[in-house]
């Protein structure tokens, strides 16, 4: 069936079986490959993509459901050109190493900056206890969202 | 290949040494990165995988008719089709004669020896239509006894023409051992297991072939780790000609030792695109993954320890078993020889003899993982140790100083591993000094203090360990420097990317060997069979050791060409040719940019470029300490870890970063396999810890509290980087430390600390266990 998806802002259509999972629409519909698929249960969260401001496991959601919803990727965080803060500081922090994890981290600490600029460290970790990573031990990758918290505060 | 300029205009020379951010992050953070999933073909197929769902049984019949009336269905591939018999998947590493026949077949053809064993490959339109077809395959399989575990009599063979369960016996070997035990003064003998439990890389692995029918050409994506060592099997099994098959690697989703070995379906996913004459693309899901790749550890020791009353240790012998599952796959006797060669770790023991029986059960096969065999053993021989100095009542620390191999002792060899012979020695060190150096930033002094302490219902303890690391195996590496027209310089290595960072730290070796800027470089080619000609990958820490040091060795070539090509530009003698930052000069300030000789050049036929290997069959050893401190709920059997150090010496860094990420990232890792993961398997061979949620694996929350410090006091003889693997230190000791901690933190229980994992409800019966039995003694 065609679904009509809004996706990084855009209005997107694709074909879509009801089966079909809104990770796989986004992946190989969409061709937005930036959104992994490690599990398929939703237990490692490399598939988080952000629906309505919320972080969501795209494997445990149904393309068809999307319809009507904002949904936004690892794509639609990025800038046309170069690093935002929050990648920079995943770089600076060497808070990845075969990336595999990062756009599902990405888009989960996007959603938790987004909501609360001021998040604590345990609730940094408690919010990235979702996403699995197996490269790099975790610690560079809470200090690089910690140190990213300065750039989702409104500017005075 | 996408490329992020780094910013260099600060950075001083050499760039080794620098924490220099990387080049693959842009690609990654934008998620732009190239995984295997992320590419497609036009008129790809998509195979499943259908695989066996018992665990030991004689494959009757598989009856594809219903699966090949679904529309979208366009083949079904079976054993029949390759034709029988199959191929075999060859050992790689640590081949035995004796050991052939328990090598695997591509796929099942009469007999199931493993729950998820190849049985067949659905080719269809989707992966969802492939997954319907797998669902309507008729698949009889008569059951036959189930073979879990070793010793015993088995109620069945596995293979039954070798007549027996048991594969083979390894030795390691140095002095004279009996003589010693029956003389000495003190002996203690204690048996110890580690579970089964995986590598786990968070990309599943896949693959995508294409055959082109005209050329006669396979072209194999989603390769990695050994893709020249993998073309060579492949086009055996295929009867192809190597040059008839290209390998290449994509952006890898991490390896760990799993990723990147000969498995079953790097011959289907070949065998099935030539066969449909259409690219076919294989992804494993995450249950397949937990059945289909290599398990890992799964070993157990009895270890007997001779020393003096005052520690001096005279004398270690044993006999550990190791449960290799179905099959000995490509590096399957790997960790058994690891287990025996470097069961005595750092320390100074002369008379050494340590056996491994290797054992076949009908459980998915048993391959490396991050420090294979040195995790497993170095938890058996440290835990020993804390044993002997508790019952001695020697202090800990001064008892493992005291024997550890001295910087004096330098070459020192390990024990000879039979039936293989040949040993290997530890290059270069001072092992006291990592050991001196973690007791100061853990505070030891003062968190002794705590050892055995209840504080608010809660044990802590502290323990120390020392370990090696054996990296950098050889023969050799291969390395091609070539400057392509733009007038950067590419550089193709053999060694593969698993996701450490490689073509970061390339860039920063060949910068510093060629005295060029990381914008000068067009590119770190890796992972390939069309880069170079001979090249061996990435295991045994060997990359930037191998890799690293082949570039090294061919930048002098490369360097000559270069001048050979300025001078006549120049008006000089290529010898009167000074190289400096990408400019070439002649002996009076006249210069060439490397752009104008490359421009000079392509109007001729042959490029600038030279090609060769370093060789080296001195393996490197890096060493170290780690310390911590944990707290112990008997409550719950929760173990907190409230410090954990480690401090390695890796003879040179060259990059801090991406170092300091690998230890860490490796600790982390072996705190889930002593704490959380763990494969398990019922009595009929199934899996049952099939998913995430029941095979845990460490997360954000489980482990904040880690320092990592890297020394490079002593580099390694044994290259020109002077540089030691370190891709898998972090790992090994964290086994026996946690566990000691543990112990030393409920020795007023007396609880005994013997197996891992230390799951919570495993500790909390071991402490239940105790006290149930004192309270029955009180009374």
């Amino acid at each position: 069936m065609q679904v009509k998806l809004e996706v990084n802002g855009k209005s997107c259509e694709a074909t879509v079986e009801a089966r079909t999972t809104l990770a796989d629409c986004l992946r190989h519909e969409l061709m937005l490959t930036g959104t992994h698929v490690g599990c398929e249960h939703g237990v490692c969260g490399a598939c988080t993509v952000i629906v309505d401001g919320a972080a969501v496991r795209s494997c445990l959601m149904l393309a068809v459901q999307a319809v009507g919803h904002s949904v936004v990727t690892v794509e639609g965080i990025s800038l046309p050109e170069g690093l935002t803060d929050l990648q920079a500081s995943f770089r600076r922090n060497h808070a990845l190493q075969c990336g595999f994890c990062t756009p599902g981290m990405l888009t989960t600490a996007h959603a938790l900056l987004t909501h609360e600029p001021d998040a604590s460290e345990e609730r940094i970790r408690d919010v990235l206890s979702g996403n699995l990573c197996r490269c790099t031990g975790y610690i560079p990758i809470v200090q690089a969202v910690l140190e990213a918290r300065e750039a989702y505060r409104p500017k005075s | 290949m996408k490329r992020d300029p780094i910013d260099t205009s600060t950075a001083s020379r050499p760039l080794a040494g620098q924490a220099i951010e990387r080049i693959e992050d842009l690609r990654f953070l934008r998620g732009e990165g190239q995984y295997l999933d992320d590419l497609t073909l036009p008129h790809m197929l998509h195979a499943v995988v259908v695989r066996s769902s018992l665990a030991h049984g004689t494959l009757r019949s598989i009856d594809a008719t219903a699966a090949l009336a679904l529309p979208g269905v366009h083949a079904v591939i079976t054993a029949r089709d390759i034709g029988i018999p199959v191929p075999r998947i060859p050992m790689r590493l640590d081949v035995l004669d004796e050991l052939h026949a328990y090598e695997q077949p591509v796929i099942a053809e009469h007999k199931v020896r493993y729950v998820g064993e190849p049985i067949a490959v659905v080719l269809a339109d989707s992966p969802a239509l492939a997954e319907d077809g797998a669902d309507q395959l008729i698949v009889d399989i008569e059951p036959l006894p189930v073979v879990t575990t070793r010793g015993g009599e088995a109620p069945a063979l596995l293979f039954e023409d070798t007549g027996r369960n048991l594969a083979v016996t390894l030795r390691a070997v140095r002095g004279e051992v009996d003589a010693i035990f029956r003389a000495a003064p003190y002996t203690r003998r204690e048996h110890f297991s580690v579970q089964r439990h995986a590598a786990m890389p968070m990309e599943p692995r896949g693959l995508l072939a294409f055959w082109n029918a005209e050329a006669s050409h396979l072209t194999i994506l989603g390769a990695c780790k050994v893709p020249h060592a993998n073309r060579r099997v492949l086009a055996g099994q295929l009867g192809l000609p190597e040059a008839a098959i290209d390998m290449q690697e994509n952006d890898v989703g991490g390896g760990f030792g799993a990723r990147g070995e000969f498995y079953p379906e790097d011959y289907l996913i070949a065998f099935a695109a030539r066969h449909a004459r259409r690219p076919v693309k294989w992804v494993e899901d995450r249950r397949e993954h937990l059945l289909a790749t290599n398990h890992a550890r799964d070993a157990e020791c009895d270890l007997e320890i001779a020393c003096t009353r005052e520690g001096h240790i005279l004398a270690l012998r044993g006999h550990a078993h190791t449960d290799l599952g179905a099959y000995i796959r490509t590096n399957g006797v790997t960790p058994s020889r690891n287990i025996a060669q470097v069961c005595c770790g750092p320390y100074r023991i002369e008379h050494v003899q340590i056996d491994v029986s290797v054992h076949m059960t009908n459980k998915t096969p048993v391959g490396t993982y991050r420090g294979p065999g040195r995790f497993e053993t170095d938890f058996f021989r440290e835990r020993l140790l804390d044993i002997v100095a508790a019952d001695l009542g020697l202090d800990r620390v001064a008892f493992r100083r005291a024997n550890l191999v001295r910087s004096t002792d330098m070459p020192w060899s390990l024990p000879v591993v039979m039936p293989w012979g040949g040993g290997s020695e530890c290059d270069s060190g001072d092992y006291a000094s990592t050991l001196a150096h973690a007791l100061r930033e853990f505070d030891w002094d003062a968190k002794r203090a705590l050892d055995g302490q209840l504080i608010d219902g809660r044990y802590h303890g502290i323990a120390i360990g020392c370990y090696l690391e054996g990296g950098a195996s050889g023969p050799r590496e291969g390395a091609r420097l070539r400057l392509h027209d733009d007038g950067r310089v590419g550089v193709y290595v053999g060694s593969s990317s698993i996701g450490q960072g490689l073509e970061t730290v390339f860039t920063q070796i060949a910068c510093d060997a060629l005295d060029i800027a990381p914008e000068d470089i067009a590119g770190i080619f890796h992972g390939s069979t069309r880069y170079v000609n001979e090249g061996f990958g990435a295991y045994s820490s060997r990359s930037t050791v191998m890799g690293g040091s082949a570039v090294v060795v061919v930048a002098a070539p490369f360097k000559e060409h270069i001048r050979a090509a300025a001078a006549p530009l120049l008006g000089c003698a290529p010898d009167q040719v000074s190289l400096a930052r990408a400019i070439a000069s002649g002996p009076h300030g006249e210069t060439v940019s490397f752009r104008q000789i490359a421009e000079h050049r392509a109007q001729r036929a042959e490029p600038v470029q030279a090609e060769g290997h370093f060789a080296s069959n001195r393996r490197t050893y890096s060493y170290g300490a780690h310390a911590t401190h944990v707290a112990v709920d008997p409550g719950t059997g929760r173990v907190e870890v409230i410090d954990y150090v480690a401090v390695e010496d890796v003879g040179r860094i060259i990059n801090p970063a991406t170092l300091h990420g690998q230890a860490l990232g490796a600790i982390v890792q072996g705190l889930g396999g002593v704490f959380l993961e763990h494969l398990v398997h019922d009595e009929h061979g199934q899996l049952l810890t099939a998913s995430f949620a029941d095979y845990l694996l460490p997360g954000a929350c489980d482990f904040p509290n880690i320092r990592v410090f890297a020394l490079e006091e002593h580099p390694s003889p044994n290259n020109p980087l002077g540089a030691k693997g370190a891709g898998e230190g972090g790992i090994i000791p964290v086994g026996g430390v946690i566990a000691n901690a543990v112990a030393s933190a409920l020795r007023p229980l007396n609880v005994g600390i013997h197996e891992l994992p230390l799951s919570p409800a495993k500790l909390w019966a071991s402490i239940a266990d105790v006290r149930h039995e004192s309270a029955g003694t009180a009374s």
